[in-house]
């Protein structure tokens, strides 16, 4: 079942969302939200495109397969331990840099561990959306 | 050292990118790696002989007493050397060796982070740490042996060497444990003063036990030799490497590292002499009926290693003088054989010792090394090995109350040793020529150089003794004993008793040598009956355990998810059931009925779309009433200020109705599945799970809600963690380690997903 306007209400909507679901991770250390709702939205994002536009325009649009989503988050999560152990810190303290930019604040480690937790969420949500769909669509 | 060891595991890394660039002179990079590590071990070595102990430090955990330590002194010292040293001739040899393999690359990312690991192994100062490296060097031989994997002997042969050295690792883990427990530390340097407290605990006994497990499996002692020779399955400079150079040698390392500490009392002095000599006593004996090559030197590494261990048992000055001298010339002789043995496979096409003979001619220089190599195997004058041999009689000579027996052990042992090379050393190039399968012909010079130089370190080591290990030898004895050993070496030690023993062991080896080829036929068809081999009691344990895994597989994981859920909610329903009704007395449950009308209104709304979810006889009906329960939780989150919780509520009740419409065209039709009385079952566990969780909230929320945490986070999720959001500093800042934790475990369940689904489809199509 292929509906005109969702399919044209998605590509505007994907955007939103996703626009949302990175602002939703950013503000997520002082306001509520968070890389696991914001991976969770954007998942919700591509889900919903899928569903207007259907399984091949879906991965299309993704480009890369969810797994490696998935693995690039972990490396990403696994990452932000690093920079501790270097200035030698305690493994997994949180490392803060003042970027002095009044609309970026201040970046650190914590912020990397979200963007990692972000890719972990959205790629499994893909990862299995796919699949389950990829079964409906074989003959 | 800390960067070193990095450095050791990068470069691995590299190996095989480095590889397929460099196909043809990879040994000569490969090389450079081991090299890079001997010379900066050996650039220490004036410090080290000066009698200081470099340490360095970099914390890990140190709230568990876990640290990045690493001691430098003569015992580790040496260790390293050995493992570089010979690191830097298996890899060069490897380079040629390997060539015609598929995967050379990955071959020498194992070795190269094997190799790393055994550094680590030697030079960590703290026990954990050590543990870790431990069994680094299991799981990357488990991966060298199965090399060959298209071979099912070679995974057996790996399976059975992780199962047994690792099984042995988790042993030595819980005496690590405890000896922690008893010293309250786990850094080696800081035990060195509690040998009287180590071995009046109550827990000495334990401890011994359980450490000694673990290096006797390493070092493949009675009963657990079997792994070693069926080890042999790996490529040729695995088993050079780590069979007779390397990581055979941690099991005795650990000994010998802990020998000060706690040893000394009968328990472990008598459990070491015991073990050690009759694993050599047994596995010399073994080699017997061998006929391949790295079989051979198999069976005679395992005589050297109870060697090795006996001369700890014994603990006298001398035995650990011997010790040392015999540590090193073994690793120098038996490395170099083994690479010969893997040079006649090479060129000649078979390591069957019957099927070699009279080389010399087309293969020089081998046979030269192989020769020299050989003499101090057997402990010729003058090179090192025999001097090894020379102190180890002397030494168990000196003995009182075991000295006859131990002696006779150790010449008839040693007898074997000679035997075994004999055939392994002389016979393949000398007397009559045998056609080969393979047309013989000299190795190209990366095969030769390593053993080579390994051969020729041992007759220069013999003949300046003093000069190459007599410092080294003074600061691992400071290790070992209590004192340091200023024992001259001497090469020529006079006409005495020691001598004609080993005149006598020569002799015996030759008689041996040649009884073989009179009872070769006799012996063709014989075999020890199957309950007295350790190897037997093996097979059967493997399959014992196999056939109780499959019992409780069917008891237990029988594949129907309900069951498991029934299980687990009973269970902890139970359990949080029975804490309840022990603070009866102090329960006071008061519900609280002030609640406002969209309170109410919403716990209608949940209660009604729960029953339609039950009681619907369509799939869609049933996901509706779903997504609407769900969303209503939400709301419930954002009453009462959860936002965060409200969204993540609201986000995965989405994708869930998403993944169930996805899914719901694929089920079959709609039907009543479970039984009246299954579903009777199912109705009286959720409403009593209902029923106790309600009265779980009521207990609850009668406490004042306040502690310390709450505080805390409340305080420090701006200050320390930089965020005004404290659910999400917790997650990402406070107790970031769970999460990452967590997310793995979610990465690792979605590749199950994925290939279950894969699975499932491929099926299909």
């Amino acid at each position: 079942m292929y509906s005109v306007i969702l399919a044209t209400a998605s590509r505007y909507l994907l955007l939103l969302l996703l626009i949302f679901s990175v602002f939703l991770l950013l503000r997520g250390h002082n306001e509520p939200g968070g890389g696991f709702v914001g991976g969770l939205v954007a998942a919700a994002a591509y889900a919903l495109y899928f569903i207007a536009n259907g399984i091949e325009e879906a991965r299309r649009i993704v480009r890369f397969d969810p797994l490696l989503i998935v693995a690039s988050g972990l490396l990403c999560a696994a990452s932000s331990t690093l920079p501790s152990l270097i200035a030698g810190k305690p493994f997994m303290e949180a490392v803060w840099i003042d970027t002095g930019l009044s609309f970026v604040g201040k970046v650190g480690t914590p912020l990397l561990f979200d963007l990692g937790v972000y890719g972990l969420v959205l790629g499994i949500t893909l990862a299995i959306i796919f699949s389950l769909a990829e079964e409906d669509t074989m003959p | 050292m800390l960067g070193l060891i990095a450095t050791g595991f990068l470069a691995s890394a590299l190996a095989p990118v480095l590889y397929r660039r460099y196909r043809e002179n990879f040994g000569w990079i490969a090389v450079t790696f081991p090299l890079y590590m001997f010379f900066s071990f050996l650039s220490r070595y004036p410090r080290v002989a000066a009698g200081e102990q470099i340490r360095e430090t970099l914390p890990w955990v140190p709230s568990l007493g876990v640290n990045f330590s690493f001691l430098l002194d003569g015992l580790s010292l040496t260790f390293a050397l050995i493992v570089t040293l010979v690191g830097a001739a298996v890899f060069l040899f490897a380079g040629a060796y390997m060539k015609g393999y598929e995967h050379a690359g990955r071959f020498f990312l194992s070795i190269g982070f094997f190799m790393t690991s055994m550094l680590g192994l030697v030079l960590s100062d703290n026990m954990l740490l050590l543990f870790v490296f431990w069994e680094l060097t299991s799981v990357s031989s488990f991966l060298l042996i199965g090399f060959n994997h298209h071979k099912e002997s070679s995974r057996k042969s790996a399976l059975q060497a992780l199962l047994v050295t690792g099984g042995g690792g988790l042993a030595m883990l819980a005496g690590i444990l405890l000896l922690g427990n008893v010293t309250g530390t786990y850094e080696i340097s800081s035990f060195y003063d509690m040998n009287s407290l180590i071995t009046s605990h109550a827990f000495y006994p334990a401890i011994v036990v359980l450490l000694l497990l673990g290096a006797f499996t390493k070092s493949a002692q009675f009963p657990f030799h079997f792994w070693l020779p069926n080890a042999m399955e790996a490529p040729t400079p695995v088993s050079a490497y780590l069979h007779s150079a390397t990581m055979v040698k941690a099991g005795i390392y650990l000994i010998a590292r802990l020998n000060h500490e706690i040893g000394g009392t009968p328990l472990w002095q008598d459990t070491v002499l015991v073990t050690g000599a009759v694993t050599m006593l047994f596995t010399a004996a073994l080699a017997f009926r061998q006929n391949d090559l790295k079989k051979l030197l198999a069976y005679s590494t395992l005589a050297v290693l109870g060697t090795l261990v006996m001369l700890l048992g014994i603990g006298s000055k001398l035995a650990i003088k011997a010790f040392f001298i015999y540590l090193i010339a073994h690793s120098l002789y038996k490395g170099a054989l083994f690479l010969v043995a893997g040079t006649l496979d090479h060129e000649a096409g078979t390591r069957d010792v019957r099927m070699l003979g009279g080389l010399r001619k087309q293969m020089p220089v081998t046979a030269a090394t192989a020769a020299l190599a050989s003499f101090s195997m057997m402990g010729v004058i003058p090179l090192v090995g025999f001097i090894g041999k020379e102190t180890v009689y002397k030494s168990v000579l000196e003995l009182e109350s075991w000295g006859v027996p131990l002696i006779s052990v150790a010449v008839v042992a040693n007898a074997f040793v000679v035997m075994v090379t004999l055939f392994a050393g002389f016979r393949p190039f000398w007397g009559k020529r045998v056609t080969t399968p393979k047309h013989p012909h000299e190795a190209p010079l990366k095969m030769l150089i390593g053993p080579g130089v390994l051969a020729l370190l041992g007759l220069l080591f013999g003949l300046f003794p003093n000069v190459f290990i007599a410092s080294m030898l003074e600061q691992s004895a400071r290790s070992i004993l209590s004192e340091t050993l200023s024992l001259k070496i001497e090469l020529w030690q006079g006409f005495n008793l020691v001598l004609l023993l080993s005149f006598l062991t020569l002799l015996l080896g030759l008689f041996l040598y040649f009884l073989r080829f009179r009872t070769e036929e006799r012996f063709a068809g014989f075999a020890l009956p199957g309950f007295v081999k350790p190897s037997t009691w093996y097979e059967t344990s493997l399959r014992g355990l196999l056939a109780f895994s499959r019992i409780q597989t069917t008891v237990i994981q029988n594949g129907y998810l309900r069951n498991y859920i029934i299980v687990i909610i009973v269970t902890a329903m139970s359990m949080a059931f029975y804490a309840l009704f022990r603070a009866a007395d102090r329960a006071i449950i008061v519900p609280d009925l002030s609640i406002t009308f969209y309170e109410a209104a919403l716990g209608f709304i949940i209660v009604v779309s729960t029953f339609l979810l039950m009681v619907s006889r369509s799939r869609l009906k049933s996901i509706v009433a779903l997504g609407v329960l769900g969303f209503s939780i939400g709301i419930i989150f954002v009453i009462y200020g959860a936002p965060d919780v409200a969204l993540t509520t609201f986000a995965i009740e989405t994708l869930n109705v998403i993944l169930f419409v996805l899914v719901l065209y694929r089920l079959p039709r709609f039907l009543k599945l479970s039984r009246s009385p299954n579903r009777a079952r199912d109705a009286l566990i959720a409403l009593s799970v209902g029923a106790f969780m309600t009265m779980m909230v009521l207990y609850a929320t009668s406490f004042e809600l306040s502690s310390e945490l709450k505080e805390f986070f409340a305080s420090a999720s701006l200050s320390e963690g930089k965020g005004r959001n404290v659910v999400n500093v917790i997650l990402v800042d406070f107790r970031a380690i769970d999460t990452l934790g967590e997310i793995t475990v979610l990465a690792i369940a979605a590749m199950g997903v994925v290939a279950l689904l894969k699975l499932k489809s491929g099926k299909g199509a």
